[in-house]
């Protein structure tokens, strides 16, 4: 059981993260680094000389090595993690007699992963380009963690309760953390020019949606294949 | 016997659960949220990617 919960995990964790840091740097490395100019003020928006416009500039994303190296790096660790909490949340549901996992399924739990651990968060703190500003930082942090779990909790009693009261109670908790609320900015102060930050945001979460889908498809296939 | 087995093996499953879950968060961590500088810069732009709050 750990051989295979370590394997899958760590095969799927591999292949989605190569694949997400193949997109990220092809499509979301220009936009940091178009965003990271506005924020050092390379680049002005809306500048002193009084015009409101501001040329679009395209940076070429690829040729920092080390800077797109480090990125690959940490984002397979970072879906390595992903994918162990998931193969371990396999584990857990065919425990309870809610498998057999496989690779249609694991895909679901792929994009359910998504919405846990980025859709809903974004709901409430949207992917912050650089040169953007958000509330302070350790305020936005327990917000994130406390929407990630709830989110998660309430797809679990959705997905795995059986009577109508149990997938109400999950509602309300996928609904709560925007209830109460994320914490807020008092005044905009972005210098990156909204049109790229609006990009930005839609960019990340495509490419989070398909990397989580391959990360469940994967996991699953593999998990699926492992059984003794 | 079986009982045993079935109970032994039971407890091989929830360990290995268990380490999934923790070495899972321990990555996520050390990806997303570690105030280390040089985690933070190497993670920077998955973090910006993956809508860690990040700085």
């Amino acid at each position: 059981m750990s051989r295979k919960l370590l394997t899958s995990g760590l095969f799927a964790g591999l292949a989605a993260g190569l694949i997400a840091a193949l997109l990220q740097v092809t499509f979301i490395t220009p936009l940091l680094l178009a965003g990271e100019a506005f924020e050092s003020g390379a680049q002005l928006h809306f500048s002193t000389t009084g015009s409101p416009q501001s040329e679009v500039i395209h940076p070429e994303a690829w040729a920092d090595v080390t800077r797109n190296l480090n990125t690959v790096a940490m984002t397979i660790v970072t879906y390595t993690g992903f994918a162990l909490l998931m193969v371990a949340g396999f584990a857990v549901a065919e425990r309870f007699g809610r498998g057999p996992v496989d690779a249609r399924r694991g895909a679901i739990w792929g994009l359910l992963g998504f919405v846990a651990v980025q859709l809903a968060p974004s709901f409430g703190l949207p992917p912050e380009l650089p040169g953007t500003i958000g509330a302070e930082l350790a305020a936005r942090q327990v917000w994130w963690l406390g929407t990630v779990s709830a989110t998660l909790a309430g797809l679990v009693a959705i997905g795995f309760g059986r009577t109508a009261m149990s997938a109400a109670v999950g509602g309300l908790l996928i609904a709560a953390p925007h209830l109460i609320g994320a914490p807020a900015i008092d005044t905009y102060f972005g210098v990156a020019p909204p049109e790229l930050s609006a990009h930005f945001a839609t960019r990340s979460l495509g490419v989070a949606a398909l990397s989580w889908v391959v990360l469940g498809l994967i996991a699953g296939l593999v998990w699926d294949r492992s059984r003794a | 016997m079986t009982k045993v087995i079935a109970s032994a093996r039971a407890n091989t499953d929830v360990l290995g659960i268990a380490f999934a879950t923790v070495l899972g968060l321990g990555l996520i961590f050390a990806a997303g949220f570690s105030h280390a500088s040089g985690m933070h810069d190497m993670a920077h732009d998955t973090r910006h990617a993956v809508s860690f709050p990040c700085h």
